[in-house]
């Protein structure tokens, strides 16, 4: 097993087991999106304009959460300097623990989103594109996430900064991906999942360079 | 440019240029307000025009301070200059109280002439978000105790700002747009009477020179501080 993959196989299995956050933020998935509808009340009309959104900005907060564990324990408990020492550069390091992340977090949320949408009555014609949607713009919360992971790991009880540092950059992929969930209920044409494509691709690309920048200013002290 | 980045030299050459700087200020700013509040109303927004003379400015410094920040940071992460990392960190309050400014002054005018004081239009989300964004560098500013490390981690912060930033703004825009467009830097000259046009050049200006003046004191109370702490130390 390549180094890359080996570190990747060891995120996971950290996320998943006892103390992992993945099922917690799936949970806190669908603990947020059972609680609009009380706030916003049960017309159904209503929550099936608002599913995408709702859906979308839940997932990301359901993200945001589970980041600051992302170098955090590492880095307390010296792990992260051992991997700094190993074959991989940080870039590589940074490209392995987005992907990890993605894969625990991500990728179930993306694959419960079409049940959580059925208590939105989301129209038949926007489940294909909420499911690819998130699919497709997840990864770029995932990548952007860590640099606000690398940036406050010298932060004592980093988790408030996180989402203030993140949210701001990651406005793009909510609009685009319940603008496309939108679109399609409405039967309009649109732009929303290409260029939702695109910011993730370069968010995904340049986010590992920025992210290990961040890495090395808190490992060199 | 570098000559002028040692600390020493830049307290006797900030020390010259500062009092001329508030003065311009003072007097373009000044001048700018008597014009704004003597032209005549616009036919359409009536009185409320002269809200653009404070907004139309404070806009302007907003996103221009962002990209001084920006410009300031990579300096200090590429030469690792601290008198840069200074002025990157300096000039984010002032950068965020222009933001604050441009929204308060908006939603202002957007209630007698939009009938509402907020509307998610593509420019006011736009910069609602550059306010998160600025708050957000502050916060890491202040949160990293370290001051080299909070320095690169800022500066880190608000490079990845300004790529996102241009990204946020055009995908806010394909999101919304009811925000009038640009009616004064525009290919085929200016759309505004040169009645109107004279004020808000004269608090442009004025409010650059504000910046500028605001910017040095922030900054050499900064350096000062750094060096009464230093000699702290020294004696203790």
């Amino acid at each position: 097993m390549t180094p890359f993959l080996a570190l990747v196989a060891r995120d996971m299995r950290l996320a998943t087991r006892a103390g992992g956050s993945a099922m917690l933020a799936l949970a806190f998935f669908a603990a947020m999106a059972a609680i609009v509808p009380l706030g916003v009340g049960a017309d159904l009309r209503l929550l099936a304009r608002i599913a995408g959104g709702v859906l979308w900005v839940a997932a990301v907060l359901a993200a945001l959460l589970s980041l600051d564990r992302l170098f955090q324990l590492d880095f307390d408990d010296g792990s992260l300097d051992a991997i700094a020492l190993g074959p991989l550069s940080l870039e590589s390091v940074s490209a392995a623990k987005i992907l990890a992340h993605w894969l625990t977090t991500g990728l179930p949320l993306t694959l419960l989103s079409p049940v959580l949408a059925l208590l939105f009555d989301l129209p038949a014609q926007g489940y294909v594109p909420l499911v690819v949607s998130l699919a497709v713009g997840t990864p770029s919360v995932s990548a952007i996430g860590a640099i606000g992971a690398g940036l406050t790991l010298a932060v004592r009880r980093g988790g408030l900064i996180l989402p203030l540092l993140v949210m701001p950059l990651i406005v793009p992929a909510v609009i685009f991906g319940s603008g496309a969930v939108l679109a399609a209920i409405d039967g309009l044409p649109s732009a929303a999942m290409g260029l939702l494509a695109a910011f993730s691709l370069g968010a995904v690309l340049l986010s590992p360079f920025a992210t290990a920048a961040a890495l090395r200013l808190n490992l060199a002290a | 440019m570098f000559k002028y980045a040692n600390p020493t030299r830049f307290m006797e050459l900030s020390g010259l240029v500062l009092p001329w700087f508030a003065a311009a200020a003072a007097i373009l700013i000044a001048a700018g307000l008597y014009l704004g509040f003597t032209a005549p109303p616009d036919y359409q927004q009536g009185d409320t025009v002269r809200i653009m003379f404070i907004h139309v400015p404070a806009a302007t410094m907003a996103m221009a301070v962002y990209g001084l920040m920006a410009l300031a940071s990579l300096i200090g992460l590429v030469n690792r200059h601290p008198l840069a990392d200074i002025a990157a960190r300096e000039a984010a309050p002032l950068g965020a109280l222009f933001t604050a400014l441009a929204l308060i002054t908006g939603s202002l005018w957007g209630k007698p002439m939009w009938g509402t004081y907020w509307v998610w239009d593509a420019r006011l989300t736009s910069f609602l978000i550059l306010l998160f964004l600025y708050l957000g560098y502050i916060a890491l500013w202040n949160a990293i105790e370290d001051e080299t490390r909070a320095a690169r981690a800022a500066a880190i912060l608000a490079l990845v700002g300004a790529v996102d930033v241009v990204i946020v703004k055009y995908s806010v825009e394909w999101w919304s747009t009811l925000h009038q467009g640009e009616s004064i830097f525009r290919m085929g000259g200016p759309l505004i009477a040169s009645v109107f046009l004279w004020p808000l050049f004269a608090m442009m200006l004025g409010y650059g020179f504000l910046f500028a003046a605001l910017w040095i004191v922030r900054i050499r109370t900064e350096i000062l501080n750094r060096r009464s702490r230093s000699l702290l130390r020294a004696g203790a």
